[in-house]
């Protein structure tokens, strides 16, 4: 048999590189803060890192409470075919 | 001179279906929405035709700002939709589909409640035949469920309707308020078709049961109909700004732990209606341009998405997270597709979602409602996380399912194709939507500040789902049914029913056999009038029954031009 084409996130080295470019990204919109002053609407906004962290703390604790949750709703795939 | 309204092409065009095949099934299922889109392109505003009928005024023809915007829209999504289904050898589906669109273009243009009435049903029974169409046991039951969800609705509308007639002896659909009860079944048949919180499960049981195809038809217009109506009707209305606020935010949490993508998307779906309706219930003029510009640009980016997530069904036969994974191997045009969809919905710059979701955001801090915008931002975070990570992450990449098919046909591709082309133009040319809006506009979406506001967040959001997946505490992907509102009529209920019934067997034998002995008069009367030989039961053929119809609509058809 014919060995399959090696794709783009087959190689790990590409996967690390992707992630590298996150990080990177990541780094760069956070010093933004430093520089750049917000023409807030709200006073919240105008703190340091506002949106970055607010996006982080929002998606862990989605995850982790829907987490939690799976705990109580989840049932067997024909629960309701009973 | 008054123009056609849109739904009298649709209407006539769908027996057309049921006899057209090859080249002119396809022609009269793409000329259709082209040639009644072009004539609405050069329908005069402010265009209002009325007649009376048994001694109503009905208007069931009205064009202004607001419904020209949603009928432009309803065309688009009806070309896109039809142009995806193309290939579909199934005349049912073509037919309820053409039905359904004409339904919802009616429901828009209506002027009056009675005939908002009789468009809202009818797109309610065109449209569970999408359902029905993927004829597997569990379709099946979610179409009835459907179904029955959708005609309730119809008859509080309906309820609502006729009780405010006999308070103020109007039936003009303009401002209706929450005055009284006529305006709170009227509220409550709009938030059901707008899958208001526990109102909710029709749309996620029965959307992800739909064919591959059918579905995008489905997400287009039923909820949308129904932001049209509350923006009509009750702009303003407080109660919406928290419903829609609630709206915003349960979803996700389902659509975390969801495994059915299709069913994923269900649940973002409410979560993006939740932004419209929340602007709906802010009621100033940014905040309903907001409400109206979101719904424009979701009914195209949730189609893209569920295009997507239709392409990869057909192909695979499978649609589970669990399952799936590595088809951006094979499918990288799909693939991309699908991303360009995740990016609109996710509101990155310079996609459409970032230029019309902000306003409803603006307008929530400009009134004052801090907790709300905040709930509004987390939202906005929750949905990049679970559609648009979740759904391009798991169906393309993630771990290597080994399934390995070939993109989609060309006609699935280039509807997919257009649906993002059109994403990207309106989140880089806003301008040309923001014209069509009720409201003129003053907001500028491309600010320095609100650019890297909205990157900070969702790139943030994007690091958090990174860390979650490497540190593995992200939950997997498994098979699995998560308990919903629906749990009240599809467990409880059913199960109520069934100890009654026990009970009712371990009655003393006196009172068992006389409750028999009624119950044996009861059939006997039924089956004298409803049994083989009884009056009420001759059976008719389907063709006399489709012949029928046709009839009627001809009927009607002749009487709307007198």
């Amino acid at each position: 048999m014919q060995a399959e084409r090696q794709h783009i996130f087959d190689k790990p080295a590409n996967v690390k590189r992707l992630l590298w470019v996150l990080y990177l990204l990541c780094v760069l919109l956070l010093a933004v803060d430093f520089f750049y002053h917000r023409h807030a609407a709200h006073p919240w906004e105008a703190l340091w890192g506002f949106y970055a962290l607010y996006g982080f703390v929002a998606c862990v604790s989605l995850v982790l409470i829907a987490k939690r949750l799976r705990r109580l709703l989840k049932r067997p795939e024909r629960y309701y075919d009973e | 001179m008054s123009s056609l309204p849109p739904f009298v092409l649709f209407f006539a065009a769908a027996p057309l279906l049921a006899f057209a095949r090859g080249w002119t099934q396809k022609g009269v299922l793409l000329l259709v929405p082209v040639a009644s889109g072009l004539a609405l392109l050069g329908a005069p505003e402010d265009q209002v035709v009325t007649l009376s009928l048994l001694g109503y005024e009905l208007t069931p023809y009205r064009v202004d700002r607001l419904s020209l915007l949603f009928g432009y829209l309803f065309h688009l999504a009806a070309f896109i939709g039809m142009l995806f289904a193309l290939h579909v050898a199934d005349r049912v589906q073509h037919i309820a589909a053409m039905l359904y669109a004409g339904s919802a273009l009616g429901a828009v243009f209506a002027g009056d409640l009675m005939t908002l009435f009789v468009f809202w049903e009818l797109a309610a029974v065109t449209s569970v035949f999408l359902v029905w169409a993927r004829r597997t046991p569990q379709a099946f039951g979610a179409g009835w469920r459907y179904l029955v969800i959708q005609i309730v609705s119809g008859l509080l509308l309906l309820a609502g309707v006729l009780l405010r007639y006999h308070e103020t002896g109007s039936l003009a659909f303009d401002y209706l308020g929450l005055q009284g009860p006529s305006g709170w079944l009227m509220f409550t048949a709009f938030g059901i078709k707008c899958a208001f919180p526990v109102l909710h499960n029709w749309l996620t049981d029965a959307y992800p049961e739909a064919t591959p195809t059918g579905t995008v038809f489905l997400s287009a217009f039923t909820t949308k109909m129904a932001v049209y109506a509350l923006a009509r009707g009750f702009p303003g209305t407080e109660a919406l700004v928290y419903i829609g606020a609630l709206m915003t935010c349960f979803p996700i949490f389902y659509a975390v732990i969801e495994n059915d993508l299709r069913r994923v998307l269900a649940y973002s779906m409410i979560n993006q209606l939740g932004f419209m309706v929340c602007g709906i219930g802010i009621g100033t003029a940014l905040a309903i341009n907001g409400a109206v510009s979101h719904a424009f640009n979701d009914v195209i980016f949730k189609g893209l998405l569920f295009m997507s997530m239709g392409a990869v069904l057909h192909m695979t036969g499978r649609i589970k997270g669990s399952e799936l994974g590595g088809l951006y191997k094979t499918m990288p045009i799909t693939a991309t597709l699908c991303v360009v969809g995740a990016c609109s919905i996710s509101a990155f710059p310079l996609f459409s979602g970032f230029v019309s979701k902000s306003m409803v955001m603006a307008a929530a801090l400009e009134q004052g409602y801090d907790w709300v915008w905040l709930a509004l931002l987390f939202a906005s975070a929750g949905v990049f996380h679970h559609a648009g990570i979740k759904i391009p992450f798991f169906a393309f990449f993630a771990h290597d399912s080994g399934i390995r098919v070939r993109e989609p046909p060309l006609n699935m591709l280039l509807a997919m194709a257009l649906a993002a082309v059109l994403s990207v133009f309106i989140g880089c040319y806003p301008w040309l939507l923001y014209g069509l809006l009720p409201f003129p506009v003053e907001y500028a979406p491309y600010t320095t500040t609100h650019v890297i506001a909205q990157l900070q967040l969702l790139f943030f959001s994007a690091l958090a789902f990174t860390w979650l997946k490497l540190s593995g505490l992200y939950p997997p992907e498994l098979p699995s049914v998560n308990l919903d509102a629906e749990w009240l009529y599809r467990r409880l209920v059913p199960q109520l029913m069934h100890s009654a019934t026990r009970v009712a067997g371990s009655w003393p034998g006196q009172l068992r056999l006389s409750a028999q002995r009624r119950l044996g008069q009861l059939m006997a009367t039924l089956s004298h009038f409803h049994g083989p030989q009884g009056i009420l039961a001759r059976t008719w053929a389907t063709g006399s029954m489709v012949l029928w119809v046709v009839i009627l609509l001809g009927i009607y058809l002749v009487a709307y031009y007198y």
